[in-house]
């Protein structure tokens, strides 16, 4: 028979309530007694169980075709229903091969819940136990960041004990593959940002200061900042759930026992890595911003020899300078926070999961404050 | 646990060809599996043993061949007919597969709320009862990560029996398990097996396992590329003249057999 229309076929499960003449209540089941057609003759049954505490019941099984572990399920719960000395529940008719089901559980057993409720907790313990854990967090930071620099300065004066094969695959990963995105991004970058200064600005007639805007904008901020946050989307969360699935299988175990410091062997990589390409990136970002600068300002009758004369005009080394010294600092954090996290890593499927997620808000966060510290910076010095 | 007679077979599979980017490593396997039988597919690593069990259960599209369960076949089904099928069977994976963001009774009660329209309580009670029946009543609400791997193995197969399938799927019980717990994890699937009349499919390469459960087993060979031999264990075991069966049944080693 087809398995779809045996199923629309089974016997349904069926009970007719009735009283003896005993004063005993009788539940009367038939049919096929398995989890798919129960749930209404079960809701039945406990109710006419309930609903006469002091009557004695008789649940006849006589008419029972089939009953599979579901059904058994059923008649514990008849069975494990709180009832008074003289009114108890008793099952009569039961086939022997579904009794041998049924003996081997305990109703009383099932009578308590399942687990006891979590214990309650108070905001007092809350407070402390969240400023606990911050704290430690805190440690955790700072202890990597100190293994990070150690490993780094290391790497930086034994060059030859770094594993560059490592580090040139995580470039093409961090680096070549976020090319598309990167060019989309800055492209439509450079678009909006023109075309929404020069509706206004062309009142005035100062359509050509678009050029100034848009160059000053990307290449001392937007380049670098929009590629850094692109990337601590892309690669930091790529890093901290390669690095906390590598946590979860153990193979971060693995390292440290052969004697191989999984800082140096995974974070140090990913940093270089970050560190050669994040800049190179940003540069290029600043390129296409502009350049999709000067398309949109065609629209607007402005030659894109005239309009890059005016960004030649404006935006001096000075500036490139100030937006490229970021993007080495942005990239170690990027992949240190992709990596901490990953490190990180508590066990699970959706320990790797949290992982990702947390690389990605931490690491966009701190790039916000840092670009702010560094614009305080630039402010101060008048650079 | 269904209504087809007993002297059917309840799994067949019959011309199965499978293997991986055109390359074959099963060619042509065909056998069947009785009701309430503890059926043993066993055999060297890469033989393809876990291969032919994925295939079983409809995870994989074989390259020619059917495989029925219950008398519908898996492999062509769709939709519908395709889920019966499903919920008929229950596996049990190599690595317990439990969610880890579940307790032990909710992922034995996820196919419940998602098969069957019983109320809350009824749910709780029948996932209970299957985490009882493999002796883990205790742990209910436990997190995968906070029990053995032998405890997750049990809790898997609980959750495979949530809808009381008549077939179970077991892919390497024992695999990674101490001998005691290995030991209870076998005496369990026989407990199941007789109370129940599940019919077992299991896939191990466990030898005490083996003699230890199976009524019945084939052995697949890579060379082969399919079935070298079929039948009770300790038979196969003491009789056979197959180089490759004897090699399996008395652990020798590689070299051992190529010298002779």
């Amino acid at each position: 028979m087809n398995a779809a229309t045996e199923q629309a076929t089974r016997p349904a499960a069926a009970i007719a309530l009735a009283d003896a003449g005993d004063r005993s209540r009788v539940l009367a089941l038939s049919g096929r007694l398995d989890a798919y057609s129960i749930a209404t003759v079960w809701r039945e049954a406990r109710a006419a169980v309930m609903a006469a505490p002091n009557q004695p019941i008789v649940v006849d099984a006589t008419a029972v075709d089939y009953c599979d572990g579901g059904g058994v399920a059923m008649l514990v719960d008849l069975l494990r229903q709180p009832r008074a000395a003289a009114a108890p529940v008793t099952i009569r008719g039961l086939k022997s091969e579904f009794k041998t089901l049924l003996d081997q559980f305990d109703p009383q057993a099932f009578a308590a819940p399942a687990a006891p409720p979590p214990p309650q907790t108070r905001t007092v313990e809350d407070i402390g136990r969240i400023t606990a854990q911050l704290f430690r967090d805190m440690r955790t930071q700072v202890a990597f960041v100190g293994e990070t620099s150690s490993a780094l300065w290391y790497a930086f004066t034994h060059p030859g004990r770094v594993r560059w094969k490592d580090v040139w695959y995580e470039c093409e990963q961090v680096g070549a593959n976020a090319l598309p995105i990167v060019t989309l991004i800055s492209f439509l970058l450079g678009i909006i940002l023109a075309f929404q200064a020069a509706v206004p600005m062309r009142q005035f007639g100062a359509e050509i200061f678009v050029a100034d805007l848009v160059g000053l904008a990307i290449i001392r901020e937007l380049g670098g900042l929009m590629t850094a946050i692109l990337l601590a989307g892309r690669s930091g969360a790529a890093f901290a759930a390669e690095i906390g699935t590598m946590k979860v299988n153990e193979e971060l175990n693995a390292l440290t026992t052969m004697g191989l410091d999984p800082v140096r062997f995974l974070v140090v990589t990913r940093i270089l890595a970050a560190i050669l390409m994040v800049p190179l990136l940003s540069l290029y970002a600043n390129l296409v911003g502009v350049f999709a600068g000067g398309i949109t300002m065609l629209s607007f009758n402005i030659p894109l020899v005239t309009y890059f004369k005016e960004v030649d005009s404006i935006v001096d080394l000075k500036d490139l300078l100030a937006g490229m010294v970021k993007t080495p600092v942005f990239a170690i954090l990027i992949a240190g926070i992709g990596c901490l996290r990953g490190l990180q890593t508590q066990t699970g499927a959706s320990g790797v999961g949290i992982s990702a997620t947390r690389a990605v808000v931490s690491g966009i966060v701190l790039l916000v404050a840092v670009d702010g510290i560094f614009a305080v910076i630039y402010y101060i010095l008048d650079i | 646990m269904s209504p087809a007679p007993a002297s059917q077979p309840v799994v067949r599979v019959e011309g199965l060809v499978a293997g991986y980017d055109g390359n074959v490593l099963l060619q042509n396997v065909s056998f069947t599996v009785d009701r309430g039988e503890v059926f043993v597919i066993l055999g060297g690593s890469g033989c393809g043993k876990s291969t032919l069990l994925k295939h079983m259960i409809g995870l994989y599209e074989p390259m020619a061949g059917h495989v029925f369960i219950d008398g519908d076949d898996i492999v062509t089904a769709e939709g519908d007919a395709r889920r019966a099928i499903l919920t008929k069977i229950g596996v049990m994976y190599q690595s317990g597969a439990l969610f880890g963001s579940m307790t032990l009774l909710e992922n034995v009660r996820l196919p419940l709320e998602e098969y069957t329209s019983l109320d809350q309580g009824a749910m709780d009670l029948i996932a209970r009862m299957k985490l009882k029946l493999v002796g883990l009543d205790a742990f209910c609400g436990h997190m995968p990560s906070e029990i053995s791997g032998g405890m997750q193995k049990r809790a898997a197969i609980a959750r495979a029996m949530a809808l009381d399938p008549g077939i179970l799927f077991l892919d390497e019980p024992s695999a990674g398990l101490d001998p005691i717990t290995s030991a209870t994890l076998d005496a369990l699937i026989r407990r199941l097996a007789a109370s129940l009349h599940i019919t077992f499919v299991i896939v191990t390469h466990e030898l005490a396992s083996i003699y230890a459960i199976s009524d019945r087993v084939i052995m697949l060979d890579k060379r082969a590329k399919g079935i070298i031999a079929e039948g009770d264990p300790k038979v196969l075991r003491d009789t056979s003249d197959h180089p490759w069966v004897r090699q399996f049944f008395r652990r020798e080693a590689e070299a051992a057999t190529e010298a002779a």
